[in-house]
This record gives C-alpha cells, sequence and structure tokens, in this order.
C-alpha cells in the first residue's frame, strides 16, 4: 500500500516545510511565555514544553523505519530533520534550564546535575545527541560509511535517556507519561524484533521466486 | 531569624476587599464580567475575618495565580484542572464528622461554627514539594479551636484526616487511570495539631474558599510542604498510632508523614534548596528563585517541636 509518492522537485519544499512546522510549537511559547500565556510559572511551563517536543520528535525519528517495514510508507526523507529538530528542542530546553531556570548559578548547577539522576541523564541525552547531530550532513555519511549507522544506532539508548529523565522528574506515573512510556517501549522493543522479522520476510521471499 | 517581623506589607498597601468588589461589579457589566462571573472563582463570596499578627512580610502571590495553578488532584493531575475541573463541585452544606480518641465525637455542621470560631486572616508562605512557592492571606481559625470542642483523651497522640469522595462532581476520582487512592489522607502529630500556626482554612483573599483551593475548608500547616494540606476535609480522627497518609503511601521513599520545609534533606530525585515564588517575574523573564528556608521559614515557631528528631530519618 504505497502512498502515492511527492514529485521529486517537491522533496526539499517539503522538508523545509517540516522544518518551519516542527519548529512552530516552541516559538509560539515563547511569544505566549513574553506575554504571559503560559500561566503561573512560565519558566517551568516553557521549559517542560521544550522537553515534551523534543521527545516528540525523537519518537517520530525512531517511527520511520517500523512504518517502512510494516505499511511500506517511505518517510526516510525527512528522519534528518525529525533528528535536527529534537537537536534543536533539546538546546532550547537545556539553555531554558541554565539560564531561566537557573539563572547560571554554576554551582547549583553542578550539584544539581551530579546529585539527581533525572538530570545526569538529560545531560547524558545532550552527550550523545550531540555527535548525531553533527554526523546529519551528506558529507558524514559518505566520510563514515557503515560506521555512520553503527553511531546512530545511538539514537535508541538516546531515547531511553530521554524517556527516564521525563519520567523521573515528575512527582507521580500519570496518564500522560504512562503514553510516552508506552510508545517508546513498543519503538524500542520493535528493534529487538526486527532483524528476526526482516530474516523471516526475506526468507519468504525466495521461496516465493523459487 | 524571626517570621514575625513587624508586618512591613501595609494593610493599606494591600487591595481592599472593596476595592476588589467594585472592580468585580464594574466587570459584570461587560462582556469579560460575564464570562468571569460563569467561572468557579465568581462562586467564592465575602467572607470577614479580623487580620491576625501571624503574617509574614513576603509579597503576596496574586490571586488570579493562587487560584489557577496548584494540585488537587481529584480535579485532574495538572495545575490548571483544579480551577478548570472544580466548577460542578459543591461545598454547600458542608458537615465534619469529628471522632475516634475523643470525650466529645460529633458531626460538625461548617456554617455553624463558622458563626461560632471566630475567623482570622493569616498571610503564610506556602512551599510545594515540587519546589514552588507562594504567599497566600488565608482566612481561617486554629485547628487547636476545633480539638478543644472535641475533647481528645489522654491517649490520643496523632490526627487524622479525609478528603470528602465525590466521583461524580470531582472528574479525577473517575477514569480509569488514577494516580493516587481516593480518599485522600493526611495526618499530623497532635502537637503539631495543636500549635498555633496549623490553622483549618476557609477562605482566601477576602473570600470563602474557592472549590479549587479545598473548598469549603482545608489544612493549612505552613511549614510543611504543600501536599500535608489535606483539602476539602469530611472527616477527622483523633488515634493512638501514625495515620496512614497518601503521599507516603504512594512513594514511602520519597514522602514522609512529617514533610517538614527542609532545604538540607532533599528529595530523592531533586534538589529542596531552593523554590521559584510563582507570581513574581513579567512571563518569562525577571523571576526569581530564592533559597528554601528550614521550616519554610517558621522555624522559631516550630523546631522545638522535633527536638532531639533526626529530621533527615524522619522526612
Amino acid at each position: 500500500m504505497a502512498l502515492p509518492a511527492l514529485p521529486a522537485r517537491l522533496k526539499p519544499a517539503s522538508v523545509w516545510a517540516l522544518y518551519a512546522l516542527g519548529l512552530m510549537p516552541g516559538l509560539y511559547a515563547f511569544y505566549l511565555g513574553i506575554y504571559g500565556g503560559l500561566g503561573a510559572d512560565p519558566v517551568r511551563e516553557f521549559e517542560h514544553l521544550l522537553g515534551t517536543w523534543a521527545l516528540r520528535f525523537l519518537c517520530a525519528g525512531l517511527v520511520i523505519t517500523p512504518i517502512r517495514d510494516l505499511l511500506s510508507v517511505n518517510l526516510i526523507a525527512y528522519r534528518r530533520a525529525l533528528g535536527l529538530i529534537a537537536f534543536y528542542y533539546v538546546l532550547a530546553h537545556f539553555t531554558v534550564y541554565l539560564t531561566l531556570d537557573r539563572g547560571l548559578i554554576l554551582t547549583s548547577i553542578l550539584g544539581d546535575i551530579l546529585k539527581r539522576p533525572y538530570i545526569m541523564l538529560g545531560m547524558v541525552g545532550l552527550l550523545i545527541l550531540i555527535p548525531l547531530a553533527l554526523t546529519s550532513n551528506r558529507w558524514s555519511i559518505r566520510r563514515l560509511g557503515s560506521r555512520w549507522n553503527s553511531l546512530h544506532k545511538l539514537a535508541y539508548p538516546l531515547l531511553l535517556a530521554a524517556l527516564l529523565h521525563y519520567v523521573l522528574s515528575l512527582k507521580s506515573i500519570t496518564l500522560e507519561p504512562a503514553i510516552y512510556i508506552a510508545v517508546v517501549t513498543v519503538l524500542l522493543g520493535y528493534r529487538l524484533v526486527r532483524p528476526k522479522l526482516m530474516e523471516r520476510r526475506r526468507a519468504r521471499r525466495v521461496t516465493a521466486t523459487r | 531569624m524571626s517570621l514575625y517581623r513587624p508586618p512591613r506589607t501595609q494593610s493599606s498597601e494591600i487591595t481592599p476587599r472593596e476595592v476588589y468588589l467594585s472592580r468585580r461589579s464594574f466587570m459584570a457589566g461587560t462582556a469579560a464580567g460575564l464570562a468571569f462571573a460563569a467561572s468557579g472563582t465568581a462562586l467564592a463570596a465575602p467572607l470577614a475575618a479580623t487580620p491576625s499578627a501571624y503574617k509574614v512580610a513576603d509579597k503576596l502571590t496574586p490571586k488570579q495565580d493562587v487560584t489557577t495553578y496548584n494540585n488537587f488532584y481529584e480535579f485532574g493531575v495538572n495545575k490548571s484542572d483544579p480551577a478548570a475541573n472544580s466548577g460542578d463541585f459543591k461545598p454547600t452544606p458542608w458537615a465534619i464528622e469529628v471522632g475516634g480518641l475523643v470525650a466529645k465525637p460529633q458531626v460538625i455542621d461548617l456554617e455553624k461554627i463558622m458563626t461560632e470560631i471566630p475567623m482570622e486572616e493569616r498571610v503564610y508562605r506556602m512551599r510545594c514539594v515540587e519546589t514552588w512557592s507562594m504567599v497566600i492571606p488565608w482566612i481561617g481559625f486554629p485547628l487547636s479551636a476545633l480539638l478543644d470542642r472535641v475533647e481528645p483523651l489522654g491517649s490520643a497522640k496523632y490526627v487524622a484526616f479525609e478528603t470528602v469522595v465525590r466521583p461524580a462532581e470531582m472528574p479525577g476520582q473517575s477514569g480509569f487511570f488514577q494516580p493516587l487512592n481516593w480518599p485522600y489522607v493526611e495526618g499530623l502529630r497532635l502537637d503539631e495539631a495543636r500549635h498555633p500556626l496549623t490553622i483549618l482554612a476557609t477562605g482566601l483573599y477576602g473570600e470563602t474558599l474557592p472549590n479549587q483551593n479545598g473548598a469549603p475548608i482545608r489544612l493549612v500547616v505552613p511549614w510543611k510542604y504543600g501536599f500535608k494540606g489535606v483539602k476539602s476535609i469530611v472527616k477527622i480522627t483523633l488515634t493512638e498510632k501514625e495515620p496512614p497518609t497518601t503521599w507516603k503511601n504512594s512513594g514511602p521513599s520519597e514522602y514522609g508523614f512529617y514533610a517538614n520545609v527542609n532545604p538540607a534533606v532533599d528529595h530523592p530525585r531533586w534538589s529542596q534548596a531552593t523554590e521559584r515564588r510563582i507570581g513574581e517575574g513579567d512571563g518569562l523573564f525577571g523571576g526569581r528563585r530564592v533559597d528554601t528556608l528550614p521550616f519554610n521559614g517558621y522555624a522559631d515557631e516550630v523546631a522545638g517541636l522535633y527536638a532531639g528528631m533526626d529530621l533527615k530519618k524522619f522526612y
């Protein structure tokens, strides 16, 4: 069930549209924050919105493969944009944490990072994301060859770190984090069964052509 | 450091009730005013109270923030949910069943007791375990005044509280995913309950409590984290043993029975050293993170209650 493919000449434009659309929620939240539309604790709300959107785009990036495998819909051309949008949200989230939230008081920030597991996990996520973002370009793919694929498998521990960073920061597990836990479990669980699935599919194809 | 410094905020600096009431009646003439009147907040009625000496000098958190940003899981888990989902809640008539180890167990009619015990206005700090804080002008009366009426027996060591269970009026109490067990229960040691700072609040900002803030009557213990302030109380029981409490049941390694505000004892997952004052700053900028004080700044008054106790162990 292949979708009608977008004409090739519209592809770059659609990728740029994805960037614009993807960054919109963050810009809108910033606008709301400036004009007092983010409620009583705008800094925390803004910080959390940026983090949540980062998590959403990380998940979206990891949805590309399963839907290509299972639904034969190929959106691989958009995966880099999804990953980079997630990276921009993480950077903004981290910047708001350092400045608006902690007021750049470095001793308190360092103490926070070293003592709190969830903040440490956030930092781990950021550190993983940096090399992934830096190699999200054609030159790096060509240069790194098969190592690029291995490097970008870091997306899996990254998503796990991001999820735990979010869940451990909450007072209790409510419906919203439960949904993210379920989504991430499915996305990462799929990677465990995927090799078997692909193998079976290949075997079937081989018997069919015989 | 003494907390009850001579009040630096002159009463003349606080907007008198008549002024906001007249502003409200002005607004009622406009479309915006009509929409405002339809919201839950407007159900609050003026409530007279005498000013009390228990008043911190900090700047008050705007009423708009106090009434739209709080935790009351019975109406939903987000901090905007209580204001949004509490419109169907009916706080009148209201009765509180007071029993257990007392000489005179009784069902107390709230309206009646509010005419018998003088109402006081008290400006307290409120520190949430989630590291945000407010300064709120409560109206209420000392819990000890109520305890005196029921005459606790010598064997009574603790006071247990219970919130009402009304799934039809409290949307957070129904549905398939509920983070807490109902009823919400809380407790205090009897000496904490009898401390003059401990009040049952029936109002804030010169009016009866809005539904979202725990109408019609809630506990306020200013030196403890906000979750100790059990809302919409229907039952008070004097006990010999430490009663179960909701957040301790839900996460005993993270939330204790005492829950005294303590910057030196961190939550296992986050620091309690600082707090963000709600309602200060302009939008995203200019907000203020302040140092959290031991016992939320009430150490002079209450530290003696815990003499000899290891507060790291009894958190």
